[in-house]
């Protein structure tokens, strides 16, 4: 809609274009006020991390994004549209795996296919990709049961990939990893940023892995839940992933977030 | 099993019973027992004669239609009842007066209401079995993940296809279970039905073996009823094995 004005308008750099707008949302449950008034924007083709204490609603900013959770007030615009239900247009990573224990792995990433009528075949061969994108090659016929709780979680993230979605929602997905793996999976994901021009947003409770992989990070800070500050690391990003570890704004951004979250640490 | 170092065969138990009949049987202790081996040579003997095949027939047809109706319209309620807060409200103090009510007692309103004929049978057999039917698939649904359902919607799921490939699959542990529970009482119903309603098929035949003092032949029809049930409950549980690998880890 106003994608058009912001290119013409005279501005001092280019207009960010926001793949998801958040705005004015607010989430009651009962009681419990979850979200209060908050508003986002998710630049496309970037990845955007949602950091705060636990309880302070970013599953539910996730799952309202996703349309799986109607806001109070406000309300979430992509593309123009205003979102009221789950989409084609965005794929969800849960926190808990969400994987059908009677299915093999390899239906378990085809799944979201399979709802949207693709052929067999077909969507076996796509599933069949990303099962090895995501490491899980040879695993296509085990069952969930028989995984680790990090092999669940790529099965998840498969799932999602193999849709195709613009936007991607990823819940803590990282959780249940091992460190070494989790390290692994960071760089993957940066791959991945890089390489599929699609728009990521991205719960962790990691402020390091927050600052490692995000182009921008959203503090949520609790009760009612708002965005406290927004951080946008850019200078390390293109010095190669070896070495943002040892960079010193890496540094600096993962104290000073450290510095405004550590009130709320119990 | 094993003894004395040796694998036993399964259902080594049941010869085991077998032979205290035969020998109870032998002492001619009372006519209400006649020994196995009578009984069995009598089975033998009525199993292809008309009246047992069309006794055999009559009660197939009332259990298989009543087992039908209840597992059709047993499994979709109680999946609904699982779903939806304001249906279960409604319903569930139904379903449990109707689980635990002597439903024999119900058998001559059911006449008055339905005839004498195999409709009153078949309802007979339908209400012995559908209740547990109803109850054990809204409890599989009861411990679905929510997150399962949540998954499936975000993946554009329409309503049909979140109960045929979610909650029919998620709750089938639970909805075999209440299935092969359903099918034995349901043996007991189309026999009840079959003896009070009118008789025919194998309660005619029990009426009319009892009432003549003919055990062999009483028993040896029991044995058959017993034989079919304990097939279809046999074959319910390697269902229900089937699918335990996942019912531990929902
Ligand atoms: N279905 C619900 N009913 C009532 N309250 C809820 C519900 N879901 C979440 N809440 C409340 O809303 C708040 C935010 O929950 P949410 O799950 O979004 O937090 P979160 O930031 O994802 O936490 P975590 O980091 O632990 O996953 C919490 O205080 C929680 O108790
Ligand atoms: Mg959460």
């Amino acid at each position: 809609m106003s994608q058009t004005d912001a290119a013409t308008a005279p501005s001092s750099g280019p207009a960010p274009d926001s793949a998801v707008s958040v705005r004015n949302v607010s989430k009651n449950y009962g009681p419990v006020e979850a979200l209060k008034n908050l508003s986002l924007e998710f630049p496309r083709g970037e990845l955007t991390s949602l950091l705060g204490p636990s309880g302070c609603g970013k599953t539910t900013l996730l799952k309202i994004i996703a349309g799986l959770l109607q806001p109070s007030a406000g309300e979430i615009v992509i593309d123009g549209n205003t979102v009221t239900a789950p989409g084609p247009d965005r794929a969800f990573v849960f926190q808990d795996f969400a994987l059908l224990p009677w299915a093999s792995v390899i239906r378990n990433v085809a799944f979201g296919l399979e709802l949207r009528g693709v052929a067999r075949s077909e969507r076996e061969a796509i599933a069949e990709k990303y099962i090895a994108n995501v490491g899980l090659s040879g695993f296509e016929n085990s069952y969930p049961h028989q995984l680790s709780g990090g092999m669940r979680q790529r099965v998840g993230l498969a799932r999602a990939l193999s849709v195709d979605a613009q936007v991607l929602l990823l819940d803590e997905p990282f959780s249940a990893v091992d460190e070494q793996n989790r390290r692994k999976f960071q760089e993957d994901l940066l791959e991945l940023v890089r390489n599929e021009n699609k728009t990521f947003i991205f719960v962790t409770h990691s402020i390091e892995e927050a600052v490692y992989v995000s182009d921008q990070i959203a503090i949520l800070l609790p009760r009612p839940s708002r965005v406290s500050e927004i951080i946008r690391p850019s200078g390390f990003r293109n010095k190669g992933i070896e070495n943002i570890r040892r960079d010193p704004e890496y540094l600096d951004i993962v104290d000073e977030i450290w510095a405004s979250l550590r009130s709320y640490a119990e | 099993m094993t003894a004395f170092g040796y694998r036993l065969p399964a259902m080594s138990s049941l010869l085991v019973w077998g032979l205290l009949w035969e020998i109870i049987g032998q002492l001619h202790l009372t006519f209400f027992v006649p020994p196995l081996s009578q009984v069995i040579i009598t089975l033998v003997e009525i199993i292809g004669t008309p009246a047992f095949l069309k006794a055999l027939r009559e009660t197939a047809i009332a259990f298989l239609s009543g087992v039908a109706a209840s597992v059709l319209i047993g499994i979709p309620v109680g999946i609904l009842m699982g779903k939806n807060r304001l249906i279960d409200e409604i319903l569930l103090p139904w379903v449990n007066i109707f689980l635990s009510a002597p439903l024999t007692a119900l058998v001559p309103v059911l006449m008055v209401l339905f005839g004498f004929g195999m409709t009153s049978i078949i309802i007979t057999t339908t209400l012995f079995a559908i209740w547990i039917i109803i109850l054990n698939s809204r409890a599989g649904v009861l411990q679905i993940n929510r997150s399962l359902v949540e998954m499936a919607r975000s993946f554009g799921a329409s309503p049909l296809d979140a109960f045929f490939k979610i909650y029919v699959w998620a709750a089938l542990p639970e909805i075999l279970g209440g299935v092969r529970i359903g099918v034995i009482r349901a043996v007991k119903g189309v026999i009840i039905g079959q003896l009070l309603i009118s008789i025919v098929g194998f309660g005619a035949l029990f009426e009319l073996y009892s009432s003549n003092f003919l055990m062999g032949h009483f028993w040896a029809v029991l044995l058959v009823l017993f034989g079919m049930a304990f097939a279809i409950s046999e074959f319910l549980g390697y269902l229900e094995r089937r699918v335990a690998y996942y019912a531990a880890s929902r």
